[in-house]
């Protein structure tokens, strides 16, 4: 049976059924459900909550339970994304599984509070100091983020690298009708081998650490981290092709944007234009060579990236497409978001 | 022949890189030596800091996880959130724990962790190479306060203990020293009690000790224990500042 869920609470309930036992979180607009849930809910499967003292400790609170073995999670908002990129890279140095919903809001700085998509970069390109990547899900609707998140600590533990969970201030803040799925059996997981359980002594003991201060073994490490990146690329690569097949113009987007550009793309269609749209569902890997395919389709004249933000993702978008075509942009920034006709308008303008 | 004296168990066989002169090691033992006493062996998770002692995760013969510059009250959170039933201790240094890292200790304070924390005073920057710390003596001479530490323009040293002694969460706040003998008898007794705490899950507790750093402040070891026991004492007095029964 569906439930009518509000996009934030959703993931927190998710969260908890994908075996979620661990959250640490410090308000921020526009995301402050999440935590909010977890500090109830937690509690009623045994789970531990802490609103720590500032996304600094918050995320730190992570690397030691994540160290620890348990299922920890955190979720903010931009500017208290920004403060936990310190530890999000030593979470990354020490190799620890994890999840982070970042529920992007306007920026830079202080920025607002509605809706934006400017946090890409941090997202995808590091963020954080050194050579690292998070495995980072754009999702485009609330259901979308309950499928997402119920699994995210799963793919998270396989490869001991985070999961981001990009969103938006409308996604956590929009109610849908979602199906909730059932609870995971945490008492079947493996013991993670490296977690510091605290039960270990002597040879056996387990140091979870990010300092490595031989260079060959600091570079040995991050040649492993990239074997992990490419080896994730192959497996969890995901995206979305929605009529690309014979289309003259390829839309690209992602997240809420993704749904403003699908409706475009029908109502173009509706016009008898051949209109498609390209959306990634993991914004790292990058689904390369999905865009170089379509690129390479005769039909394709051109692409559109669309984004709420100046233009971040476009970045992908000709790295991955070789800029056989050419890729134009439409965009809005500062929390305004675009309405289908916006889009629709563009591409009849700018295109045909 | 009968063994006397010997290593503790919760230490590892790894030498300690620590310079000649320094109170880590002495720090260390102790630290081992009450972990072993209380039966803690196989039961353990300790953070390290970012410091002179952030390779203690190699000298500590328990679980151990390493945490970025500050951050170990956190960590130690974490990990007691999710392990209740383990004894979780964090050891720190000046700048750790009473520069960047001072919201982290507070709020583990404040909330009452049930965790035990290991401060090390030595008024130093070691490290780095002996930069001002904020314990830094008024007067007292570092890299980047050549002339000695001036409260006009680096401000006044911090007192750690009666900081958190003002709030409710800690169960215990002592100050000991590592100057002599009869100094290292006591602060053994303030450790154990920290653990003890822990263990009857009373709250957070928290042992600093006043410590030298001959390297860093231009002595040699027998000068710099001396500091410890005229100079740093009469600012930073030992005793039980909070201990609840």
């Amino acid at each position: 049976m569906k439930e009518l869920m509000k996009g934030n609470e959703a993931i927190a309930e998710a969260a908890v059924r994908g075996g979620c036992r661990a959250f640490f979180g410090y308000p921020i607009t526009p995301q402050n459900e999440i935590p909010e849930y977890m500090s109830w809910r937690l509690f009623e499967v045994g789970g531990t909550y802490v609103q720590a003292e500032s996304e600094v400790a918050a995320i730190n609170m992570v690397y030691g339970a994540a160290g620890a073995g348990a299922r920890a999670m955190t979720s903010s908002s931009s500017p208290g994304i920004s403060l936990k990129q310190e530890g999000i890279s030593y979470i990354c140095g020490a190799r620890l599984p994890c999840v982070i919903v970042n529920m992007v809001r306007g920026g830079p700085g202080l920025g607002g509070i509605q809706p934006a998509q400017s946090d890409y970069f941090q997202a995808t390109k590091g963020g954080g100091h050194g050579d690292y990547h998070l495995l980072v899900y754009g999702p485009s609707s609330v259901q979308e983020c309950v499928d997402i998140m119920y699994n995210a600590f799963d793919v998270s533990d396989k490869y001991r690298v985070p999961v981001m969970i990009l969103g938006d201030g409308m996604l956590g803040q929009i109610m849908e009708p979602v199906e909730l799925p059932e609870f995971k059996d945490l008492s079947k997981l493996p013991r993670k081998p490296w977690a510091t359980y605290g039960d270990n002594k002597g040879k056996d003991r387990q140091i979870v650490n990010s300092l490595l201060i031989e260079p060959d073994v600091l570079e040995a490490h991050c040649h492993l981290l990239e074997d992990t990146y490419k080896e994730i690329a192959k497996n969890e690569t995901a995206f979305e092709n929605y009529l690309c097949d014979d289309a003259e113009v390829v839309i690209t987007a992602y997240g809420t944007v993704a749904r403003i550009a699908k409706s475009a793309v029908n109502i173009l269609r509706e016009q008898g234009k051949k209109v498609g749209l390209l959306r990634p569902i993991t914004l790292y890997p990058f689904p390369n060579d999905e865009f170089a395919r379509v690129a390479k389709q005769d039909c394709v004249k051109t692409f559109v990236c669309t984004e709420l933000s100046l233009g971040q993702m476009i970045e992908d978008v000709k790295l991955a497409t070789g800029m056989i075509k050419p890729v134009k942009f439409f965009g809005r920034t500062g929390g305004n978001v675009m309405s289908p006709e916006d889009i629709v308008e563009y591409v009849n303008k700018e295109v045909y | 022949m009968a063994i006397v004296y010997k290593k503790s168990n919760m230490l590892t066989d790894v030498p300690f890189h620590y310079c000649p002169g320094c109170t880590h090691g002495i720090a260390h033992k102790l630290v081992a030596e009450v972990l072993e006493e209380i039966g803690a062996e196989g039961n353990v998770v300790g953070v390290a800091p970012v410091g002179c002692a952030v390779f203690a995760y190699n000298y500590f013969n328990c679980d151990m996880q390493e945490a970025s510059h500050g951050r170990a009250p956190a960590v130690a959170t974490g990990i007691k959130r999710v392990l209740p039933d383990r004894i979780v201790f964090a050891y720190q240094g000046d700048g750790d724990l009473a520069s960047i890292g001072m919201a982290e200790i507070i709020h583990a304070a404040t909330r009452g962790e049930k965790i035990t924390v290991i401060f090390i005073n030595n008024a130093i920057y070691g490290m780095t190479g002996g930069q001002m710390a904020p314990t830094t003596l008024e007067g007292q001479k570092a890299t980047t306060c050549i002339y000695g530490r001036n409260p006009e323009v680096n401000g006044h040293p911090i007192k750690v203990c009666e900081l958190l002694s003002t709030l409710t969460g800690p169960s215990y706040i002592a100050r000991g020293a590592l100057c002599d003998a009869a100094s290292v008898r006591k602060a053994k007794t303030m450790i154990r009690t920290a653990f003890q705490n822990q263990i009857d899950k009373k709250g957070f507790s928290f042992v600093e000790l006043l410590s030298a750093c001959p390297t860093n402040w231009g002595m040699n070891p027998e000068q710099a224990l001396s500091y410890v026991k005229n100079e740093m004492q009469d600012l930073y007095p030992l005793g039980v500042f909070k201990e609840v029964k």
